[in-house]
Parts: C-alpha cells; structure tokens; sequence
C-alpha cells in the first residue's frame, strides 16, 4: 500500500499577526514556522499507525512550498514516513496547490491521499476535495476514524450536529480532524533517520492560479471588557438582554 | 446569467445556514442585476417555494435515491451539470461541513476560483474581491477571483438572514445521477439539541469546571438559553465532554451571536475557534484571565456561585419558573 501525506507549514499557534508591504505580504519576521497540527497530529500519524500494522505500507510526503519549507518536512519526517517530495512553489493559491499534489499523486500512483481538514493559516480546507477531483477520485471530509480491510476504508466523519460511518473502496482522498490519532513526539532515533530519508524536490507543473490575495488586514480591536460584580449576576443578565440584545 | 445558492439540507430539512447563503446569494444576483436560483438534492419535506422569501427566484430540485446522501463527488457532478444548465456565473455554499465538502470539488470541475469562509458582500467595482477570514480569525484577506465563475462559500453567521416576500418557482432538474461510490453505513447525532455550528447561543466551560460531575449547571444554562454547549480542548482530551464539542484552533471554529466561557483561561488556540462570536461573556475567578481580554461582559467570580444564578436570572425574566 502506498499512502501520499500531504504536509504544509505554518505560523506557531502563538505567532504574532501582521502583515507588510502595503498590507500585501504576511510579516514573517520572528514567526515559529510548525507543521500545520491537522497534518501531523492527524492524518500524518494515522498514517504511520498503518504502516506498523502493515509494514509493507509505503508513506511519502508532500509539501508544495519554497526551500524554507525544508525544516518542517524532516521533522514530518523524524515522526515517520520514508521519503519526501518537496514541489518548489510558493503559492495561495488552494487550486493551484492542489494541482501540484495531484500532480505528484498521478506520478506515484496511491492508493490513499490523506491530507488535513485545513491550514490554520488561510484557513481553505479545499485542497483535500480539489485534489480529489482532479484525480476523479471519492472524497471523504472531516474524518475522525479510519479503518483498513483489504481495500475497503471504513471512515467515520463529522457531519452537522453528529457523525456519520462511511464505506469507500482504495484509491481514495481523505482529511482527517481530530480524534483520528494522538499527537507524537519525534524520538531520537527518528530524527537520525530523517537526516538520511530521501527529500526530493521537483519544480512546479505549469498551472493557472484562479485566485490572488489583495491584500489583508487586521479586524477592530474589541472596545474593551465591561466589568459586572459577581454580586450581582441580575445586571449582567439585564445587560445582555436589553444592551447586546443576545436573547 | 444568474446566482446559484446550494441549499443544504438534513433529514429532509433546509440548515439556518443555508438561509443565510440564499439571502447573501439574491443580495450578490441584486449586485450584478441578475437573479438568483437556488439547487436541492435529495427528497426534501420542507416547502421549497416558501424559500422564496430569503430572495431565491427558482428552485432546481434533484429528487434522487442516491442523492439522499451526501457524497461529495456525486454532488459536486450534478451541481456542476445545474450550474451550466441555469448559466450560473456566481455560486454561493454556507461554508459548513458540506460545503467544505463539496464546493472546492465544484472549483475544480468549473475552473472556478473559491473563496472559502467568507464574511462579507463581494466588491465586485472592478474586479471581483471578497473578504474572508484567515489566520483563524486573527485576520482577514481580500481574494480577488480571476474566472469567469466564481465560487464563494459562506461562513455560518457571517450573515444575517432576511426573510422577505415572495415564493420560488421549484423546478424539477433531470441531472444524470451515477452510482455513489461511497456507501453510508450509518449516522449518528451528537447529544446535545442543538447542533454547535449552527447555534445562535453557545454555552461553553474548560477546565476550571473540575470535573465532568460539575457539568449539571452549564447544562442548564445552555438549556434555559436554547443554546448548545461547547468546552475547551482539555476538558475534550480528558473525556470530560465528547470531543464533538471542542472548540478553538484544533476543533470547531464557530460564530454564534452569544459565546459564554465559564472556567476557560482563554489561550490564543481557544479564542481562534471562538473571537468571531459576536458578544463574548467571560466567567473567570482570575482577573487576570487572558480571556478578559477578548470579552465584551465579563464576571470575576467563582463560576459554581455564578452561573446557576445567571440561569435564575435569565429564567425571571423570561418567566419561567
Ligand atoms: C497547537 C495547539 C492547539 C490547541 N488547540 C486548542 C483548541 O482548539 N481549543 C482549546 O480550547 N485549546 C487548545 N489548545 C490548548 C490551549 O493552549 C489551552 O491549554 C487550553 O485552551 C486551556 O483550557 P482551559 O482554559 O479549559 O484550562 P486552563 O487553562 O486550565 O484554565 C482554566 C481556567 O478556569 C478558571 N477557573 C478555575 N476555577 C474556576 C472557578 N471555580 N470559577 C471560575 N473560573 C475558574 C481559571 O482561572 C482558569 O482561567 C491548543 C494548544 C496548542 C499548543
Ligand atoms: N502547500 C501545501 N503543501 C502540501 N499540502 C498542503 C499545502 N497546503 C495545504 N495542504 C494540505 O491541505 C490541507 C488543507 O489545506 P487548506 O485547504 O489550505 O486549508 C492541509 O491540512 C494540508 O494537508
């Protein structure tokens, strides 16, 4: 078996937001770059988790970013996976990411493409969905469970108000959110080995973005906290009601 | 030419999030001087034509078995067969589970930039730019579409709902419908009444609640609100409340009108699933409480004193005993 992660970058939970050149380009002076949670907490490790139950399963790694990606890939690639596959574009475009996936996806012939629900920096949860697509393949979103028999997944994903059990036969493109698997810490031994694991890096298809950023911005700061004494809980419940009108 | 807004239903009934995807749809169709349409799959028990009133002209409804469940390619397929049919030059989804399922599948068969998770009217005065929220609602960007077609998928309760005269004309569509090639092989619904993405009120409690035993009073709060409980990702992890109902940058990203964190400390994860509410109440016993910061009501007080007495206050007013 042979399982694609696709794996992206971006700023620590905690960095600093702000923006330069005109409100153009996201300001990435000091900024922690980490592997998107969704990526490595979920989908990465779910997938390490098939490859010990079956260890014939083959994991490579994608990531469509500039060299400045290269840390955040060996670190994917201390927690598992065998080799990885670096696609030198810097893009915000989510077709254009997903047209450089489904790219590498058509050439290693998967059978799984796991990506996360979203990056929890622009926030698209699209690449899974176009990726699937693009290669005519079924999609399951959101998946909290997978299971392998044989070919056939059995996928537990969330849906409003509740989850639902699905079943789809290999090849087969899914996101994962939480529940999926627990989060791992890299150990020492698979940190060494991630120095030696292949890292290839391929240039871009030639695609055509469909969208561009036009600049971004910061919403209003809040007015500031208005302060009710414990002692008196009725005032805060007459505030809300009458003030913010909230019910 | 025309607006197709994508109506998301369940079991049969059309989502809140879905009226707020028609009423942004017909106001973009009244933007570009055209109309707006709107596409049901599936049987449906609602009365489509009264969906008239959220601003929709005509309704295409696909009444198919397989269309009964929700498979993303199968939708995307029949979507993309009404959006030629009708010329439909702009489609609107609620960014909702459904359609982050669904509406970057549509994208890429139309070669039609999306904007997901957007927040406010196209500006479509030059080009076609739209707000949407990044950075997990630390920021926003304005992503300028370059196609022909465009795609903007909604957040839940970035946009109000109006609901004004009129009835839509439902017109039955014969799309061609494949065999779905993702079987369903059952459904579960989360505890609480009222589902968290789609709740106007939020009720939510982290670890400053002690223990799963001491949950009674934030469920009667949410109760007496009709509002639907959330906690924090702690109180998820230690099995304290089912992880459906983890909020921040790791679980639900939600927008209600009303979010009242009681216990919570208000790390920056926390408030990026929950700083787009639109009035955030903090309960904290610690002044100095990150969250405090993010508020608009706030008590300093022990949450066990606080929150039963809020429930009889709400209830007095309301008047109920
Ligand atoms: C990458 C990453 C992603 C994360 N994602 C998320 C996420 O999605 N969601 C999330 O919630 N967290 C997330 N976290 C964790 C986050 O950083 C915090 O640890 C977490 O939100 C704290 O939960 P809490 O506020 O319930 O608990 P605590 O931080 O322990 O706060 C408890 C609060 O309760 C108050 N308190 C105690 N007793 C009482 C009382 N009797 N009455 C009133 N108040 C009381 C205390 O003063 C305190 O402020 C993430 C962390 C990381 C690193
Ligand atoms: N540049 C990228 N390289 C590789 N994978 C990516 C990239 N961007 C996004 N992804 C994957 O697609 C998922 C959803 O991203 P998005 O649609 O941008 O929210 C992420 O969790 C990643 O798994």
């Amino acid at each position: 078996m042979k399982i694609l992660v696709c794996v992206s970058k971006t700023p620590d939970t905690t960095a600093k937001i702000a923006f330069t050149d005109n409100n153009t380009k996201f300001d990435v002076n000091g900024v922690q770059w980490i592997i998107n949670p969704y990526d490595e907490w979920y989908s990465l490790v779910r997938a390490i988790e098939l490859k010990e139950a079956d260890p014939s399963t083959v994991i490579h790694l994608v990531t469509v970013g500039a060299a400045d990606a290269e840390p955040i890939i060996r670190k994917a690639l201390a927690l598992g996976g065998d080799e990885a596959i670096r696609v030198n574009a810097d893009s915000h475009d989510s077709y254009y990411i997903a047209a450089q996936i489904a790219e590498v996806a058509k050439q290693g012939g998967y059978d799984l493409v796991f990506t996360g629900k979203e990056t929890i920096d622009y926030n698209g949860s699209s690449i899974g969905g176009m990726v699937a697509e693009l290669l005519d393949l079924p999609y399951i979103s959101l998946a909290t469970k997978f299971e392998l028999a044989g070919t056939t997944a059995t996928v537990t994903r969330e849906i409003e108000g509740g989850e639902e059990v699905n079943e789809a036969s290999l090849p087969l493109v899914v996101s994962a959110t939480k529940g999926m698997a627990e989060a791992r810490i890299p150990n020492m031994r698979g940190i060494m080995a991630a120095r030696t694991k292949p890292l290839k890096v391929v240039e871009p298809a030639a695609v055509d973005a469909l969208t561009s950023v036009a600049g971004f911005g910061l919403p209003p700061a809040k007015a500031g906290v208005k302060l009710v004494d414990a002692e008196n809980v009725e005032e805060l419940v007459r505030l809300l009601h009458e003030e913010a009108k909230s019910f | 030419m025309s607006v197709l807004i994508f109506i998301d239903t369940a079991e049969g009934h059309v989502k809140k999030a879905s009226l707020e995807a028609m009423t942004y749809g017909a106001k973009v169709a009244e933007q570009l001087g055209t109309t707006a349409e709107g596409i049901v799959l599936g049987a449906v028990q609602d009365d489509l034509a009264a969906l008239g009133k959220y601003g929709v002209k005509k309704i295409h409804h696909v009444n198919h078995e397989s269309l009964n469940h929700q498979d993303a390619q199968l939708f995307t397929k029949v979507i993309a067969e009404a959006a030629t049919a009708s010329g439909a030059t702009v489609i609107v989804f609620s960014n909702n589970l459904s359609g982050k399922a669904i509406a970057p599948r549509l994208s890429v068969r139309l070669k039609a930039g999306l904007v997901s998770g957007a927040v406010a009217l196209p500006d479509a005065s030059g080009g076609f730019v739209v707000k949407k929220n990044v950075f997990s609602g630390k920021a926003f960007a304005n992503i300028s579409v370059n196609t022909g077609i465009k795609i903007i998928a909604l957040n839940p309760n970035a946009y109000q709902t109006i609901a004004g005269e009129g009835t839509a004309e439902v017109v039955p569509f014969a799309a061609t419908v494949d065999a779905p090639k993702v079987k369903m092989v059952s459904v579960s619904k989360a505890s609480g009444e009222v589902p968290l993405t789609e709740a106007e009120i939020v009720v939510s409690a982290g670890r400053g609640m002690k223990g799963p035993e001491n949950w009674g009073i934030v469920e009667e709060l949410a109760k007496t609100l009709h509002a639907a409980t959330a906690c924090s990702r702690p109180v998820a992890d230690a099995h304290w409340r089912p992880h459906n109902e983890h909020v921040g940058q790791t679980g639900f990203a939600i927008a209600p009108n009303l979010y009242i964190a009681i216990g919570i400390s208000g790390a920056i994860q926390h408030l990026a699933g929950v700083n787009r509410s639109k009035v955030i109440v903090v309960i904290n016993k610690d002044p100095e409480a990150p969250f405090f910061k993010a508020a608009d009501y706030g008590i300093v007080g022990d949450a066990f004193d606080v929150v039963p007495k809020m429930t009889a206050a709400i209830k007095k007013l309301k008047g109920v005993a």
